[in-house]
C-alpha cells in the first residue's frame, strides 16, 4: 500500500513545485465538492445595500454589482469548472481514444480517420468551437461538446501515434504472430500502456479546457448567465474594471490557479514518462 | 608527449569512475587502451580532452600536460587560446557525430579556422586537403554534401578529419569503428595507423575489442573498474599476460586451433561505480585472489622492464588454451 | 523540389475540400429553413425566392455545394443579414486591425519567447531558469482577456499611457501613431502565446545540447557561444518553428477574446457581433478565410522547414 502510494507521487516528489500543483488541484475539488458548507452566503442572494463592496471582514472577496457575495460565487464556480473539465476530459478520451487506436491498428480506414481529423484541425480552435455553438445553442452541456471536439482531434493523434509505435514493437509482433487477436492485443498489450501518456493528455485538456470554457463564458456564449461560473463572473464584471478592479481579480485568479496547477500536474507526470511516448505527446497546445 | 597523472574522475552521485590512472603516450605510438564497457574508458578519454560532461562528472584530482604544459580541466576552446589545442578526438557514433543541418565543408572550415585562422580559398583548400587526407573520394565534391548523404564509413573519415584540422598531437579515438560493419571497420582502423605514422601523432585508441588491438596497437593499457590493472607492449600482452584479468580475457578469445572447445567466460559481472570497495575490484571474480586481496594497498609493480602490473599475484608464463 | 511543393500543396487542397463541405453544411446545420437563416428572418418571398434560384436550394445538397463553391471561388461570399453588404467586404473592413494586430503580436512572441527561452536553458537548473520556466508556465496558464483588462486598468485608466479601446485605422489621421492603440492588446494576446514559445526553445535547446555532434563541436576547439549559436540553437529552431503553424490558430481563437475585450474593430469581433446578430453568412466566411488562411500559413512553414533541415525528403 505504501509502496503504490510512493509510485503514483513519485513524480510529485521529484519535483517539489508539482506538489503544489497537486495541492491546489485537491484544493478545488474539495471546494467543488463542500461548497455548500463552506461558503458563508448564497452565491445567488442578491444585497441591495453591500453594493461593489471591497474586501472586508464579512465579504472576504468583495460583492458584486447586486450585492451578491464575491466568495461564495467563487467556491461554488469550482463546480462549474470541475464538470467542464472531467466532461471535457471524458468526451475527448471517449471520442479520441477509439479513433486513434482503430486508425492505427486498422490502416485503411485509419488513414481516413486521421485525415479527418486534420480536416477538424485546420479549423482554429476557439472558431471550432463557437461553430458549434451556433448550431447546438448555448449551455453547459454545448459548451463541453464543442470545447471536447477541439480536444477529441489532439487525442486521437497521440493515441495513434502511441499505438502505432506500441504496434510495431517486437513484443506485440511476437504475439500477433502467435495468433493473438486484434482485441486480445489491445486489451492486454496497447491499452495499458496508454494509460500514462494519456494521464498526461487529460492534465493538459482539463487545464486548457479551462482557458476555452472562460472564453466561452466570456463572451457570453457559454454557461447560462445564472449560474456562478468564472468565466461569467468575468463577463458581469467586466464594466467595474475601474471601480471596483477586485472583482475581476479572484474569479481570474481561480482561472489562472486551476489550468497552472494542472500544467504543472501534467507537466511532472510527462517528465517521467517514456521518451518513446513523450515524442508521440508533442508540445502541449492551448488550443 | 600527453602524459596523464593521477586522473580521478567521479560522478555527482559521487562514485569514482576513474580512479588514478595515469599514463604517457610518445609520438608516433598507438596505445591501445582495454576494457569492458563501462569500466571508465570513455571517462578517461572525456577527462584528457577536457570535455566530462559537467555537473554528471567532474576531474576530482590528478594532471594533464601536452609537451610539459599543464592542460588539466581546460575545455579545448581555452587550450586553443592557450596555444596548446594539440588533443583531438573522434567518437563512437558517427550517425550522430555530425551535425546534420550544416555541411561536411562548413562543419570542417569551423575548425580550421580555429586552428589555422586562415580563411576564403585557402580554407577551401585546406578542408579539400583534410578530405584527402583521410581517403574521401572525390574530396572537392563532398564539400558541399550533409552528413546524410554519406555512409557510415564516410561519416567516420570525416570525422576524422575534422580532427585532424586541429593539427592534434595527440589523437583519442573512442571506439570509433564499433558501430560500423568488419570491412569499413579494417579500412578505418588502418587509415587511423596511416595518419599516425604520417604525421607522427600519438594514438590513445580505446576499445573493448582484443582483436583490434592486436591489429592496430604498439603498447596497450588494461582497464578494469576504473583503474589501469596491466600496462605492456602488445606482443608481452598477448604472450605473458601478468594479471589474472587479463589472462581471463584473453582466455576468452576463440581460438581457431582449438575447435570443438568451448568459448570460456569470466565467472561474475564487473562491479559498477558505487560496488567498487577498498580492495582489488577483481577479487570477487579472481581465482587467485586471497584474504589481503580484499584490503587496500595492492600496488603497481614492474613485471619486466616496460611491463607493468596492478595485482599481488601476477601470473606468469605463457597463457595455455 | 517542385514536385514536394505540388504535393505538399496537394495535401493542403484536399484539406480544404473537405472543410470547405463542413463549412458549406454548417449553414444547414443551423436550426431553421437555410433560406431564412441565410437571409435573416425579415427577408420577403421575393428575396428568399431570387436566393433559392441562385444557390439551387431545390436541388440536391452536392449541386448546391459546387454552386456555393463556384460563386465563393469567384469571390462571392453571400450578403451581411446585418449590414445587407457582401460579407467580402464586411470582413475586409476588420482585416486590416486584424492583420497588423496578429503581425505585432508575432513579434513579441519571437522576440521575447525566443531569447527568453534560450537564457533558460543555457542557465539550465539554475534559479534563474526555474524563475522563468515557472513564470512561463504561469502565463501559459492565464486567460487572455482577464490580462487585458487588468492591463487596460493599469496602462489606460491609472497611468493614462495608452488608450484603453479602439482603434482607428493608419490611413485615418494620426497615421503610424495609431498603432498605440494595438500595443496593450498584441501584448495580452503575445502573453500566453510567447510563454509557449518560450518553453519549447528551452526544451528543445536541451534536447540538442545532449547530441553527440555538439560535444564534437566542442573538440573541434571553437567557442561556446558559438556552439550554442550555430550548432545548438540552430537545430533546436526546427522545433520552433514548426510550432508557428498552431501559433497562428491560437492567436487567431485568442484574438476572437481580445479584439472583444479591447473593442477592435477586427475580424475576431466580428465574428462574436455576427453570432449574436445570426448574420450567420458572415460567420461561415470568416470560418473559411481563417481556415484557408491557416492552411496556408501551415504549408509555409512546411515549406520553410525544408530550407532549414536538409534531412527533409523531396518526394
Amino acid at each position: 500500500m505504501r509502496e503504490t502510494l510512493h509510485t503514483l507521487l513519485a513524480p510529485f516528489l521529484a519535483r517539489r513545485i508539482a506538489l503544489l500543483g497537486l495541492a491546489i488541484t485537491l484544493l478545488m475539488i474539495f471546494a467543488a465538492l463542500f461548497a455548500p458548507i463552506i461558503v458563508p452566503y448564497d452565491p445567488l442572494e442578491i444585497d441591495s445595500l453591500a453594493r461593489l463592496s471591497p474586501p472586508t471582514g464579512t465579504h472576504w472577496f468583495g460583492t458584486d454589482h447586486f450585492g451578491r457575495d464575491t466568495f461564495s460565487r467563487v467556491v461554488f464556480g469550482s463546480r462549474l469548472a470541475l464538470i467542464i473539465g472531467i466532461g471535457v476530459v471524458s468526451f475527448a478520451l471517449l471520442t479520441g481514444v477509439p479513433a486513434g487506436i482503430l486508425s492505427a491498428m486498422f490502416p485503411r480506414v485509419g488513414w481516413f480517420v486521421m485525415r479527418a481529423v486534420d480536416v477538424l484541425m485546420a479549423f482554429p480552435a476557439l472558431l471550432l468551437a463557437l461553430g458549434l455553438i451556433v448550431i447546438l445553442g448555448q449551455g453547459v452541456l454545448n459548451a463541453i461538446l464543442a470545447i471536447g471536439v477541439v480536444y477529441l482531434t489532439t487525442t486521437a493523434r497521440i493515441t495513434y501515434g502511441v499505438t502505432l509505435r506500441l504496434r510495431a514493437e517486437v513484443y506485440v509482433e511476437a504475439s500477433r504472430s502467435l495468433g493473438a487477436g486484434t482485441v486480445w492485443l489491445v486489451l492486454k498489450h496497447i491499452l495499458p500502456n496508454l494509460v500514462s501518456p494519456l494521464l498526461v493528455q487529460a492534465s493538459f485538456v482539463f487545464a486548457f479546457a479551462q482557458l476555452g470554457a472562460a472564453s466561452l463564458d466570456f463572451l457570453g456564449l457559454g454557461a447560462p448567465p445564472d449560474i456562478p461560473s468564472w468565466g461569467n463572473m468575468l463577463a458581469e464584471s467586466r464594466i467595474y474594471i475601474t471601480r471596483a478592479p477586485w472583482l475581476l481579480f479572484f474569479p481570474g485568479l481561480m482561472i489562472v490557479l486551476t489550468a497552472f496547477s494542472l500544467n504543472l500536474v501534467g507537466d511532472a507526470l510527462r517528465d517521467r514518462l517514456d521518451p518513446r511516448f513523450r515524442e508521440a505527446l508533442g508540445t502541449p497546445r492551448r488550443n | 608527449m600527453l602524459s596523464v597523472e593521477d586522473v580521478t574522475v567521479r560522478l555527482a552521485d559521487s562514485f569514482n569512475v576513474v580512479s588514478g590512472v595515469s599514463m604517457r603516450i610518445e609520438r608516433g605510438e598507438v596505445v591501445g587502451l582495454v576494457g569492458e564497457s563501462g569500466c571508465g574508458k570513455s571517462m578517461t578519454s572525456l577527462a584528457i580532452m577536457g570535455l566530462l560532461p559537467a555537473p554528471q562528472a567532474r576531474l576530482q584530482a590528478g594532471s594533464i600536460a601536452l609537451d610539459g604544459k599543464d592542460i588539466t580541466s581546460l575545455p579545448p576552446y581555452r587550450r586553443v587560446e592557450a596555444g596548446c589545442g594539440g588533443v583531438a578526438m573522434i567518437f563512437q557514433e558517427p550517425m550522430t557525430s555530425l551535425n546534420p543541418v550544416l555541411t561536411i565543408g562548413d562543419q570542417l572550415a569551423e575548425a580550421i579556422r580555429v586552428h589555422d585562422g586562415v580563411s576564403g580559398p585557402a580554407l577551401r583548400h585546406r578542408a579539400q586537403e583534410l578530405l584527402e587526407m583521410v581517403r574521401m573520394p572525390d574530396a572537392a565534391l563532398q564539400l558541399g554534401a550533409y552528413p546524410h548523404e554519406l555512409s557510415g564509413g564516410m561519416r567516420q573519415r570525416v570525422v576524422i578529419a575534422i580532427a585532424l584540422a586541429c593539427r592534434p598531437q595527440v589523437l583519442i579515438a573512442d571506439e570509433p569503428t564499433t558501430a560500423l560493419d568488419v570491412t569499413v571497420q579494417s579500412q578505418i582502423l588502418a587509415l587511423i595507423r596511416e595518419l599516425c605514422d604520417e604525421l607522427s601523432m600519438a594514438v590513445l585508441f580505446i576499445t573493448h575489442d582484443l582483436g583490434v588491438v592486436a591489429q592496430l596497437a604498439d603498447r596497450v593499457l588494461v582497464m578494469y573498474a576504473g583503474r589501469i590493472v596491466e600496462s605492456a607492449p602488445v606482443g608481452t600482452i598477448f604472450r605473458e599476460p601478468a594479471h589474472p584479468y587479463t589472462r581471463g580475457l584473453l582466455a576468452c578469445l576463440p581460438n581457431p586451433l582449438a575447435r570443438g572447445r568451448r568459448l570460456q567466460t569470466i565467472v561474475g559481472q564487473a562491479p559498477r561505480p558505487h560496488e567498487i570497495g577498498d580492495g582489488c575490484a577483481f577479487a570477487a571474480r579472481c581465482a587467485y585472489a586471497e584474504d589481503a586481496c580484499r584490503s587496500p594497498g595492492a600496488d603497481w609493480r614492474q613485471v619486466d622492464g616496460d611491463h607493468g602490473v596492478l595485482c599481488r599475484h601476477p601470473q606468469s608464463g605463457q597463457l595455455v588454451q | 523540389m517542385w514536385l514536394y511543393i505540388l504535393k505538399r500543396l496537394g495535401a493542403a487542397a484536399t484539406t480544404l475540400a473537405a472543410a470547405s463541405v463542413i463549412i458549406f453544411i454548417f449553414i444547414h446545420l443551423i436550426p431553421g429553413d437555410p433560406l431564412y437563416v441565410l437571409l435573416g428572418d425579415g427577408a420577403t418571398p421575393d428575396q428568399v425566392d431570387a436566393l433559392r434560384q441562385k444557390l439551387g436550394f431545390d436541388r440536391s445538397l452536392a449541386v448546391q455545394y459546387f454552386s456555393w463553391l463556384s460563386n465563393v471561388l469567384q469571390g462571392d461570399f453571400g450578403q451581411s443579414i446585418f449590414f445587407q453588404t457582401p460579407v467580402l467586404s464586411v470582413i475586409g473592413d476588420g482585416a486590416e486591425t486584424s492583420i497588423l494586430l496578429a503581425s505585432i503580436t508575432m513579434v513579441w512572441i519571437i522576440l521575447l519567447g525566443i531569447p527568453v527561452g534560450m537564457i533558460a536553458a543555457m542557465r539550465h537548473g539554475s534559479w534563474t531558469d526555474q524563475g522563468l520556466s515557472g513564470l512561463a508556465m504561469l502565463l501559459a496558464s492565464v486567460p487572455t482577456f482577464w490580462v487585458g483588462l487588468y492591463l487596460i486598468l493599469i496602462f489606460a485608466a491609472w497611468l493614462g499611457w495608452l488608450p484603453s479601446s479602439g482603434y482607428p485605422s493608419i490611413f485615418d489621421d494620426g497615421g503610424l501613431a495609431n498603432l498605440q492603440h494595438l500595443l496593450l492588446p498584441s501584448l495580452a494576446l503575445a502573453a500566453p502565446n510567447a510563454a509557449l514559445i518560450l518553453r519549447l526553445t528551452r526544451a528543445s535547446m536541451l534536447d540538442v545540447a545532449r547530441e553527440d555532434y555538439v560535444r564534437t563541436a566542442r573538440a573541434k576547439g571553437i567557442r561556446p557561444w558559438r556552439v550554442v549559436v550555430r550548432h545548438i540553437f540552430r537545430n533546436a529552431l526546427l522545433a520552433v518553428v514548426s510550432a508557428f503553424g498552431f501559433t497562428l490558430a491560437a492567436l487567431i481563437s485568442e484574438a476572437v477574446v481580445t479584439e472583444t475585450v479591447f473593442a477592435l474593430p477586427g475580424i475576431g469581433r466580428l465574428v462574436v457581433q455576427s453570432i449574436l446578430r445570426r448574420d450567420y453568412p458572415v460567420i461561415q466566411g470568416v470560418i473559411l478565410i481563417t481556415v484557408v488562411l491557416y492552411l496556408g500559413v501551415n504549408l509555409c512553414v512546411d515549406l520553410s522547414y525544408r530550407f532549414l533541415d536538409p534531412r527533409v525528403e523531396l518526394e
